[in-house]
């Protein structure tokens, strides 16, 4: 009898093994987590890219939920999302930029060319903030609530599904 | 729907980080050998958060780079290298690190192997202690010598 | 006309293959099972048959390939016009479905040559092999018609010209590596298919393992070599001159070897000695179904690797659902049928066998621990704990001891004997060695470099270990014999075999320690005059200049190289170059190969001015990981040109213990 059961160990052992393969296959590998999350958004003390004399700093979020968004007039994806950015302002959410690893003329002639939707924008010419945010590839957005803290966070693209389901909620949740 | 987006973001991703080979060639000065040293380990066992299975020592990708220029500040400014790593992992998670650490959800991990030693250990002293019982019980001294003699002409041929 | 079909008539080829795969599969085990000799007599003709559609179908896939068919949308997404010819025809297997194609024309091809040569076996035996293989051929043909067909046209609207192989995929390396390491894969589908053929017939006495023994051997080198090829091609092609990353693929391809390793092992004692029947049984399910959960991991998806193919799920749960099946039946089988009382062939502390039963476990925990490191980050992922990465750091800290222990007992078995000896016995034939080992691989460090290293006087001991009891073993076997060569001469192939096979992993752990320790490496800023010196070699750029190639622009370093105080110099040339389809850098690395060392430059980034950044590497003994590699791999074939599997008139099932007498 026990040598029986030993013999169906190995049978036992893969079928587990198949389990997690079978979950495998339904989880993205490239999804992951931000560290930051229910964190307080790093400090940082950095200009607008508009104006390159206005000092911006973490006091820019007490107060209101606030969606903040990654881009660079180089990534092909942030002009993609762009309508989807401004249906959300037009919403009436409240969005604040990080223009990532860019030039002033490169940001302001993609915000021209594409609209604004954001409030201000940061500029992050060398990627310092986008460094402290974990960010590894624009776009990349957040979800800042009233108390300056990070809520939520979507890597990559967003389309209007994303919207819908995951990033009105998560703005409704936190008002 | 998620497969969609996910090979919507691989494409965003490798257009930026241009799928890149043989990166991370970099000129870096150090005045202590000791520190290069630390330098290379460090950016060996950190992963590029953004590459597929890449170490930021070897990938090209920008966020490498900067991770890799993170480490040799931090590294001038004389920080330890649990520092270094804590820096990296709350701003991108445990996933950058290549060495995970021990802890409750890693240890199966860390402690399954040696656990099996043991255990592969104990299997063998029961297995050869059996077969010896049943070699003494199968055969007579004189069967025993017997055999021993056929096996031993085969070893010496 | 029939130019234009070639697709069809390749996809039409498939499907008659998967027909007589059916019938390969059914009809023989159904014979067998039944006795009926006109139903086994279907396996060797269908084996046959289907070996031919499936090379037809390959054949057409590479027709359309030479012929740049890009209506075909497989050669469009991965040639183009200007490809050279030879790489047109390796970059059939440089995608997911036509290297899914070569495996099923492997896995044919491999039933087709079990067939015909297993004129000796009993008539149910072999039914039940083919019947078996032909199973698992159905599986994978089923998976290209259902999910992967190379065939697919992309009409009306054809593109002019094709997207272009991978430029990483254009080389040499590519071209025979992963044949190689497939022949390996699916080799091992032959002495599973004995293994179950075994279960199936309730013969698990020790002749299945005679016969199985010369085709665990085959796949085992043609693994073994190309694994060897996959590190030396990232070696010289990735350009950062690692040679092993620990790469879930990398790993996908060390766990079957880590099994077959093991299998070839146990198979040897069971042959000779009866014993461990279900667990050798249970080793060839395993190793074959590790070949399958690599294809699995390769083309899933659930893993981030450097070498995947594209990923696509509804192939993932394809292969799953093959996997699912195979294994779990096998298993199934294996539980159902292995024998419940275990045999009662005994032996002693000090023997072969007990060395072998450690030698089986120690590699059955190696194979865990990389699988376990491999899957840990999935398992945590599925189980909701959040994202880790098991890398280098994690394997090396456990494999490297592992593997150091095992050789500790590796140097003892070659010289220890069946059954029992004493211990004293034993002592004496290794004390010597051991003690030599110990003294020359802890000196020999401090002769060829400035630094001791405590880890490769490990590997030097260690490699000592093997390699000294072998002369020690020689001697002892020779002793008897009129003279030393005449007694070499007796010696058996299979002898001959297994010690260049432990030769070549001596030689292995010799490249292995060196190369991790003593590589140096150093990154510069040069230009056209500068030089630099590294590791006793000067480097100067005499030349740069931009070069137009077939598919790719390059700018192209000169650089001279010669050793310090040596007149004599050599140029080394590497390059970065741009391929115009996909408009991706690649980095060309200059090598300059030797048996103590390669030098190894590539080239970075430009910098401003004329200077670019250059990755200037001494990498000592490299070579000798390969060629430990090459060593083993001949080591597994030489065991096969034994005579005794020649003399196939005496397969007919001798008990153990005869066997033994004349083996």
């Amino acid at each position: 009898m026990n040598r029986r059961l030993l013999l169906l160990l190995p049978l036992l052992i893969f079928l587990v093994l198949g389990v997690f393969l079978y979950r495998g296959l339904s989880l993205d590998p490239f999804h992951r987590d931000s560290a930051l999350l229910a964190r307080e958004f790093p400090n940082f003390d950095m200009v607008t890219l508009e104006d390159p004399e206005r000092r911006v700093d973490p006091s820019l979020f007490q107060g209101e939920v606030t969606l903040v968004n990654v881009w660079g007039e180089w990534c092909p994806a942030c002009k993609q999302e762009m309508p989807q950015l401004l249906d959300l302002a037009d919403r009436g959410v409240r969005l604040v930029g990080v223009n990532y690893r860019d030039t002033r003329d490169k940001g302001l002639g993609f915000l021209e060319e594409f609209g604004n939707p954001f409030e201000v924008n940061i500029f992050d010419p060398d990627g310092t903030l986008g460094f402290d945010l974990g960010v590894y590839g624009a776009p990349e957005t957040f979800l800042v609530d009233r108390d300056g803290v990070i809520r939520y966070h979507h890597t990559g693209y967003i389309d209007p599904s994303d919207v819908r389901d995951h990033i009105l909620p998560e703005v409704e949740k936190w008002q | 729907m998620a497969v969609i987006r996910h090979t919507t973001l691989v494409l965003v991703l490798t257009l930026i980080a241009g799928l890149s080979w043989a990166g991370g060639i970099e000129v870096r000065e150090f005045d202590d050998p000791v520190l290069e040293q630390r330098y290379k380990s460090l950016t060996a066992s950190l992963r590029c958060p953004l590459c597929e299975n890449q170490a930021i020592d070897d990938s090209d990708a920008p966020i490498s780079g900067d991770m890799r220029e993170q480490v040799y500040v931090m590294l001038q400014d004389g920080r330890a290298d649990i520092e270094i790593l804590d820096h990296m992992t709350t701003r991108f998670g445990d996933y950058v690190l290549y060495n995970p650490r021990l802890e409750g959800r890693t240890l199966l991990l860390w402690g399954l192997p040696g656990t099996l030693v043991v255990l592969g250990g104990v299997l063998v002293v029961v297995i050869v202690r059996r077969r010896r019982n049943a070699s003494a019980q199968a055969l007579s001294a004189e069967e025993r010598a017997r055999l021993d003699e056929l096996i031993n002409r085969e070893r010496t041929p | 006309m029939l130019i234009k079909m070639i697709p069809e008539i390749g996809h039409f080829a498939l499907v008659i293959a998967l027909l007589l795969a059916i019938v390969q599969g059914t009809m023989p085990l159904v014979g067998a099972a039944t006795r009926r000799p006109l139903w086994m007599a279907f396996a060797r003709p269908m084996a046959a048959g289907q070996f031919l559609f499936v090379a037809i179908a390959y054949a057409c896939l590479t027709a359309s390939y030479m012929l740049d068919d890009f209506s075909v949308a497989n050669v469009a997404n991965n040639s183009n016009s200007m490809l050279p010819w030879y790489y047109k025809f390796s970059a059939v297997w440089g995608n997911h479905e036509g290297s899914v194609l070569l495996w099923s024309l492997m896995l044919a091809g491999w039933g087709f040559a079990a067939s015909r040569f297993s004129k000796d076996l009993p008539e149910d035996m072999v039914s039940r092999v083919l019947g078996v293989m032909g199973l698992v051929c159905v599986g994978f043909l089923l998976f290209i018609l259902a999910t992967s067909n190379p065939f697919e046209r992309l009409l009306p609207n054809m593109p002019s010209d094709g997207a272009d192989l991978n430029p990483l995929l254009q080389d040499f390396g590519l071209i025979i590596h992963p044949p190689m390491l497939y022949m390996g894969y699916v080799g091992f589908s032959v002495v599973f298919a004995f293994a179950i053929a075994a279960l199936l017939g309730g013969r698990l006495d020790a002749a299945w393992t005679r016969w199985a023994r010369p085709w665990t051997n085959l796949a085992w080198a043609f693994l073994t070599v190309g694994i060897a090829l996959g590190s030396w091609w990232a070696y010289y092609e990735l350009g950062w001159g690692g040679w092993w990353f620990w790469d879930p693929v990398e790993n996908a391809s060390l766990l079957p070897w880590l099994t077959g390793t093991a299998l070839m092992h146990s198979l040897a004692v069971t042959e000779k000695r009866g014993s461990f029947k279900s667990w050798t049984v249970l080793l060839a399910i395993t190793t074959f179904s590790l070949s399958l959960l690599g294809t699995f991991l390769v083309r899933s998806g659930v893993l981030t690797s450097v070498h995947a193919f594209a990923n696509d799920p509804s192939r993932g749960f394809f292969i799953l659902m093959l996997l699912t099946v195979t294994v779990g039946v096998s298993l199934l089988i294996f539980a159902l049928r292995a024998p419940r009382v275990s045999h009662t062939v005994g032996f002693n502390w000090v023997s072969r066998d007990a060395l072998l039963l450690i030698n089986n476990i120690l590699l059955v925990i190696i194979t865990v621990t990389v699988l376990l490191g491999t899957v840990y980050p999935l398992l945590l992922d599925a189980l909701g704990f959040g994202k880790i990465s098991v890398g280098p750091p994690y394997f090396n800290a456990l494999f490297v001891p592992l593997t150091v222990l095992m050789c500790v007992f590796m140097g003892l078995g070659p010289g220890a004997r069946w059954k029992s000896m004493s211990a004293r016995d034993l002592g004496r034939r290794v004390a010597l060695s051991g003690v030599a080992a110990l003294v020359l691989g802890a000196v020999l460090p401090l002769i060829f470099a400035e630094q001791w290293n405590l880890w490769v006087a490990i590997g030097l001991i260690t490699a000592l270990w093997i390699v000294l009891p072998m002369f020690r073993d020689l001697f002892d076997k020779t002793r008897n014999a009129s003279s030393f060569g005449a007694g070499l001469k007796k010696l058996s192939l299979a002898y001959w075999g297994m010690q260049l096979g432990h030769l070549g992993v001596a030689v292995t752990i010799v490249g292995v320690a060196v190369v991790s320790h003593y590589n140096v490496e150093r990154s510069v800023r040069m230009g056209p005059g500068d030089s630099v010196q590294v590791a006793g070699y000067e480097f100067t750029m005499t030349n740069l200049q931009a070069r137009r190639g077939p598919n790719f622009l390059a700018d192209t370093a000169t650089i001279e190289v010669s050793r310090l105080g040596s007149e004599r110099s050599f140029e080394m040339r590497p390059e970065k170059r741009l391929y115009i389809a996909r408009g991706m850098p690649m980095t060309q690395v200059a090598l300059r190969p030797g048996f103590f060392r390669d030098l190894y430059v590539a080239m970075g980034e430009e910098l401003d001015g004329d200077d670019w950044a250059m990755r200037i590497q001494y990498k000592p003994f490299v070579r000798w990981l390969w060629l430990g590699a090459l060593l083993m791999g001949a080591g597994g074939i030489l065991a096969i040109a034994d005579r005794r599997y020649r003399r196939r008139k005496t397969a007919e099932a001798p008990a153990p213990a005869a066997q033994e007498a004349h083996a």
